[in-house]
């Protein structure tokens, strides 16, 4: 057993907001970098030009990467060794939410009630949190402030199970069509693919967590991905929506196994802003 | 091709000469609005209450910033999604809003009202609230303070940069756009 301070994970968190929202991590730099050389579209380039511009800006004046500091997504893997000491866990975690963005100067857009009473909470809580338990003693803690256009552009699909791996190709370019330049192209497209509705969304989500452009282990899924972001990019809708050979950065694809019946897909996109930070206490 | 230097207010001048995939550098003053100043602005001309501001020959650019660091003059500030404004902005137009700022295509209404008065929709770069808020040289809450972040803002601008997306002639960047680097169907 391993006694974790629960004041050590609200400062965690509290940093790793902070950090997502200031710096682009290299992957995705490098992602758009490479999409800024083989883009056929002079003024997308421009403004892929722009968004590499604006990275450095944002680490140089501790300014957001965007606006819209999203909602504070935080996936926790406790491992089962250890023992949280001095408070509970995820109150820790929101502490943490709220301290990153008063202390950072990030905008706080959570509303308490999603109907009638939409009244901003102030301090950006409640976090969005997911919890997996896993064998040790460590408790890792990743935070993906996830911005509202491009998650309003999600989708699930329960497909036929026989639908196979075209269907799926077709889902993911129509969504991508339909949700033109609002999600904030080039994008990185989170694909859960299998499990059951619930379970695939959340796999989606994950996927998202994946160093851009690394592929599936699985050579069979690895080919969907590619095949998928060929799609995609084929569409012509390029950065912004506003035409161009870059919509998507990569297509993240994670399968599980499902029921007899079900072909459930999830898609969760990811703008270009794709901030996520993590650390291992 | 370079970017055009134009002046908001915009000029109706300026307004009928630009085309659709124009890249514009906007100097002077804009307003922000997002969703539920919108509500309240149309509220008003609704119920025939006057504005918090003249609208007329305006830009609004829809904008929700993070707030200023100290010293500052204002935290990241790029464009939301400007579909969600689409309901709001055909009374508005016809109130006499000259440009909107944004991101993302608009409706047919939107489009429609920008021909019939006169209008012009650009988008600016989603994500790149860094780079747009150097552009800014003052920003001053004017109305709805209680919106916090969604309140309306007057900003004064330099050389901020934006692209025509719907002209007065009917041009739509989106659909063009796409239509050049298409190469598959769905």
């Amino acid at each position: 057993m391993r006694n974790i301070e629960a004041s050590d994970i609200t400062q965690a968190v509290a940093r790793l907001c902070q950090q997502a929202n200031f710096e682009l991590g290299q992957d995705v730099l490098q992602a758009l970098k490479k999409a800024r050389q083989q883009e056929e579209s002079s003024l997308a380039r421009d403004i892929l030009d722009n968004i590499i511009k604006n990275a450095g800006i944002a680490g140089e004046d501790k300014l957001p990467l965007c606006q819209d500091c999203g909602t504070a997504v935080v996936f926790l893997k406790v491992g089962q060794e250890v023992h949280i000491t001095g408070g509970d866990l995820y109150a820790a975690v929101a502490d943490g939410v709220c301290h990153g963005y008063t202390e950072g100067y990030l905008r706080k857009s959570m509303v308490s009630q999603p109907l009638s009473a939409r009244t901003n909470t102030g301090d950006n809580t409640p976090p969005v949190i997911h919890t997996e338990i896993v064998p040790g003693d460590a408790l890792k803690i990743a935070v993906m402030p996830k911005g509202g256009g491009a998650e309003n552009m999600s989708r699930l699909a329960m497909l036929k199970p026989g639908a196979g791996s075209k269907d799926v190709t077709d889902l993911v370019v129509q969504t991508m069509a339909e949700a033109g330049g609002n999600p904030c192209p080039p994008l990185i497209i989170g694909l859960g693919i299998g499990g059951t509705a619930e379970r695939t969304m959340l796999l989606a989500k994950e996927a998202l967590l994946r160093p851009v452009g690394q592929p599936n282990p699985d050579p069979e899924v690895a080919e969907l991905e590619e095949e998928i972001l060929n799609r995609v990019n084929s569409l012509g809708l390029g950065p912004l929506g506003l035409g161009g050979t870059t919509t998507a950065l990569a297509v993240h694809a994670e399968v599980i196994p499902t029921h007899i019946a079900s072909l459930p897909v999830a898609v969760n996109l990811q703008c270009h802003s794709a901030r996520h930070q993590e650390v291992v206490l | 091709m370079d970017a055009l230097a134009i002046a908001s207010p915009i000029n109706a001048g300026v307004i009928d000469k630009l085309k659709a995939g124009d890249r514009v550098l906007i100097s002077g003053v804009l307003y922000t609005a997002r969703d539920a100043a919108h509500q309240r602005l149309v509220e008003a001309l609704d119920s025939g209450k006057e504005l918090p501001f003249d609208l007329k020959g305006q830009t609004l650019y829809y904008l929700g910033p993070s707030p200023a660091r100290p010293g500052q003059v204002i935290g990241s500030a790029g464009p939301t999604t400007s579909a969600r404004m689409d309901g709001y902005t055909p009374p508005l137009i016809a109130a006499g809003l000259r440009a909107m700022i944004g991101k993302g295509s608009r409706s047919p209404e939107v489009k429609e009202a920008t021909r019939k008065y006169r209008a012009v929709y650009f988008v600016t770069i989603g994500g790149a609230g860094a780079l747009l808020a150097r552009t800014i040289k003052k920003a001053e809450v004017i109305a709805y303070p209680d919106l916090a972040a969604e309140a309306v803002m007057r900003l004064e601008v330099e050389n901020f940069p934006a692209i025509v997306a719907n002209d007065i002639h009917g041009g739509d960047l989106f659909e063009q756009g796409r239509a050049r680097f298409q190469r598959d169907s769905i």
